[in-house]
């Protein structure tokens, strides 16, 4: 046990080091000038526009990055809970039925490749360049596999369980709340952590298209202006949003699915 | 029996048809309004038609079929090659493993300024992203198929000699072969949607660029045509990688 610890730490460590060692490679490049600083700024740049951006630095900071990262996180929280609970509540309305399921289930089939951000031209088109139009589209976007998901794990629910439901004279509402829900939990959770990939990507295209304040349009313009510190500065938080909410729902998960383990 | 033949094979249209038609209604009522944001589908399937004429469409199409593609080779090579190295050695697994857990959240979108920093316009850019984008789906599929392999086998290549290229080409690569589909069709799916993704956001070329430009010179016909030629296309390429894929699950002696 001790041996298989001690193991483990050294594979921590050296997974460290390579990450160093990328960074290392990182710092070369840039300042040896094999790669234009226009494109790949020095790691030191980038992280001072980081300190700078989020005020970390005392006083001379303007703190916009700070700003700019929590409305992206808003919208995408935002259109990420919608399109959870709309996604939940249409997929259970759907899949519960069979018959419901056969008519409309095709149409969803075909929906399903579109990519979110095709919508956002339509929307524009319907709803103009506003906040509630880019959130809208990330709901939309981040819904379907949480619906898709949901709808087949209710489609998956073992016949014997629905038997017994018959049997017991559950209602319909009892079945959705105490076999189909609990049934589809894998699968919905499934869905939801792809939704929010979903939702981070189309917040992101929709601040650049719609010019709403956010990292996805601070980086675009940082780019436009050839400030390549804010804009290497602006990917790597939005790497660190992906990896912490990523990293937060693989937690919940584990905590909401720990009956299944025996 | 004939009509019950015929309603399963009208059930999936029915619902779609509800759609367009209160689509078609409303379009119609908003126009009439003086709304010139939206157009009945009837008047997009006539732009369709003049779009197809012209040859717009299918210049778009193929420019955004043909990146996308190269993008996935791209993407798909780094990732098997790298996916086949991680699943082989455990010890590289352990080694790489924090620098993917990093690099890979990172949003395929966030690296369009920076592709259009360094690459400018055009082929270039989308491939880098579309790239990007398939390569850890690739690299993470690839390497759990690769560590589900019969031990046996890997024992087999060890105690035959064979050397690390050919064990990948002839006893790991077919081993995984009906895996790697599951990948690759998931691959098809990601690049397809990058693609669109990065021309409606910053590159002046393809279908997503078609679509954003009939938006913003108020060609709500045109729009609609795209946006449903888009689902065409995506929904019959991915529908054609899961019948691939079944093939070859079948030749590979799984059963799909």
């Amino acid at each position: 046990m001790n041996a298989n610890g001690r193991v483990g730490v050294m594979n921590r460590l050296g997974s460290l080091a390579v990450l160093c060692a990328l960074i290392a490679l990182w710092w070369m490049a840039s300042n040896a000038g094999w790669v234009s600083r226009v494109f790949l700024p020095t790691p030191q740049a980038t992280f001072a526009s980081l300190l700078e951006g989020l005020n970390l630095r005392g006083s001379n900071g303007n703190g916009e990055l700070l700003a700019f990262t929590q409305a992206t996180v808003g919208r995408m929280a935002q259109g990420w809970l919608l399109a959870s609970l709309f996604g939940v509540l249409l997929g259970a309305a759907i899949g519960v039925s069979p018959s419901v399921r056969a008519w409309v289930q095709p149409t969803l089939e075909f929906i399903r490749p579109l990519p979110a951000s095709a919508l956002l031209p339509l929307a524009i088109s319907i709803f103009g360049l506003n906040p509630g139009m880019v959130l809208f589209v990330v709901a939309f976007g981040a819904m379907w596999p949480v619906l898709l998901a949901t709808v087949h794990g209710f489609a998956a629910v073992e016949p014997r369980l629905s038997e017994v439901a018959r049997c017991l004279q559950m209602s319909r509402a009892a079945f959705v709340w105490k076999m189909g829900l609990p049934n589809a939990m894998p699968d919905i959770l499934a869905g939801m952590r792809l939704a929010l990939t979903i939702a981070l990507i189309v917040a992101v295209v929709g601040e650049m298209i719609a010019s709403q304040s956010g990292l996805g349009q601070a980086i675009l313009l940082a780019a436009r202006a050839f400030r390549a510190s804010d804009l290497f500065a602006g990917i790597v938080l939005l790497g660190l949003i992906g990896f912490a909410s990523n990293a937060l729902l693989a937690f919940a998960e584990k905590r909401l699915l720990r009956w299944q383990q025996p | 029996m004939t009509e019950r033949r015929l309603l399963r094979w009208l059930r999936p249209w029915v619902f779609p048809a509800l759609l367009v038609g209160a689509f078609e209604w409303y379009a119609r009522r908003a126009a009439a309004l003086g709304s010139d944001a939206l157009a009945p589908p009837s008047a997009a399937a006539r732009a369709f038609m003049g779009a197809a004429l012209d040859g717009s469409l299918w210049q778009a199409t193929g420019f955004t079929l043909g990146t996308a593609a190269l993008g996935l080779l791209l993407g798909a090579v780094l990732g098997i090659a790298l996916g086949l190295v991680l699943g082989l050695s455990r010890r590289a697994a352990q080694l790489g493993s924090l620098s993917i857990e990093v690099l890979r959240p990172v949003p395929s979108v966030a690296l369009i300024p920076l592709a259009m920093l360094s690459f400018g316009f055009g082929v270039r850019m989308e491939l880098a992203i579309v790239a990007f984008a398939t390569f850890w789906p690739l690299l993470v599929l690839v390497q759990s198929a690769v560590q589900q392999i019969e031990p046996r086998l890997l024992e087999v290549s060890r105690v035959l000699g064979l050397s690390a290229r050919e064990r990948a080409f002839k006893i790991v690569l077919p081993a995984i072969a009906a895996r790697l589909f599951v990948a690759l069709r998931l691959g098809v799916a990601v690049a397809l949607v990058v693609a669109v993704t990065v021309e409606i956001a910053a590159n002046p070329h393809g279908m997503g660029y078609a679509m954003m430009i009939a938006q913003q010179s108020f060609d709500p016909a045109l729009m609609l045509a795209w946006l449903g030629w888009i689902g065409v296309v995506g929904f019959a390429i991915n529908a054609g990688m899961v019948r691939l894929q079944r093939v070859v699950a079948r030749r590979m002696g799984v059963l799909p």
